[in-house]
């Protein structure tokens, strides 16, 4: 016999306290998507390029370095918490913890350096 | 009462003993698109970084990426963008409340496939240079 009530035993174990935040964030960033790969697929395939000149002078330019910018930075904020969800379903525990924070510091830095060097060839 | 019948609850269909669907397949591919997205995207950047502060290494990276097998890696990338937000937008379409059925899904999970594919011979015809 168990004396904790299910009150108790219930209480820790499952929500967050976050609701559906996460949720509502994958859903923004999806609808985003729909925008930003295209525009990602396109303004990269064009600049696509073997020679570093033409690639500095068309990234140079605002419209192909902003687009750039932006989808790349939605794609790498929604695969982060894409991967956060993978991980929250396989991996428990400290390694699913550090897990996060690895994932997290690997896509801020993504689009650090890929904002630098944007910046760098717009400048 | 939450006590009663604690351990042996019937266990949810998982991968191992669920026949392969096409609702679940495009489901699981989804989230596997995804991943791959965010470890190819270091490809993009460290290209984009070479291009703006190194000679050399743009050298060595835009040889990785035009290589065939870096070419590949590049259109199976292009397909798991595509494929992702398409699969996505599945998603959004769902959580808005339409074409919540069976059927349904299937047809959105063929055209997600149909239409990545698509996609990739596209651009792998601008690639290799059959269209300009």
């Amino acid at each position: 016999m168990n004396y904790v009530t299910d009150r108790k035993r219930a209480a820790g174990s499952g929500s967050g306290r976050q609701g559906t935040h996460h949720h509502w964030q994958m859903m923004v960033t999806s609808m985003l998507l729909v925008v930003a790969v295209p525009a990602f697929l396109i303004t990269v395939g064009i600049g696509f390029s073997g020679i570093q000149e033409d690639v500095t002078v068309y990234f140079g330019r605002p419209l192909p370095a902003l687009i750039t910018g932006l989808s790349l930075s939605v794609i790498v904020i929604h695969t982060m918490r894409e991967t956060h969800a993978a991980i929250e379903d396989y991996v428990h525990g400290v390694a699913e913890k550090i897990l996060l924070v690895v994932v997290t510091a690997f896509s801020y830095t993504l689009i650090a350096i890929g904002l630098f060097a944007l910046a760098k060839m717009a400048l | 009462m939450a006590d009663v019948n604690r351990g042996g609850r019937p266990l949810s269909p998982h991968l191992q003993v669920y026949r392969p669907q096409w609702t679940s397949m495009s489901s699981i591919l989804v989230r596997l698109t995804g991943i791959g997205c965010l470890l190819l995207m270091p490809l993009i950047v460290i290209w984009l970084l070479a291009a703006s502060s190194s000679a050399n290494g743009f050298g060595i990276i835009n040889g990785v990426l035009t290589s065939w097998l870096g070419s590949l890696i590049m259109l199976g990338g292009v397909w798991a963008l595509t494929y992702h937000m398409l699969g996505r937008l599945r998603h959004v379409i769902w959580d808005f409340g339409f074409l919540v059925n069976v059927p349904a899904s299937e047809k959105m999970a063929y055209a997600m496939v149909i239409t990545a594919t698509l996609v990739t011979g596209l651009v792998a015809l601008f690639q290799f240079g059959v269209i300009q």
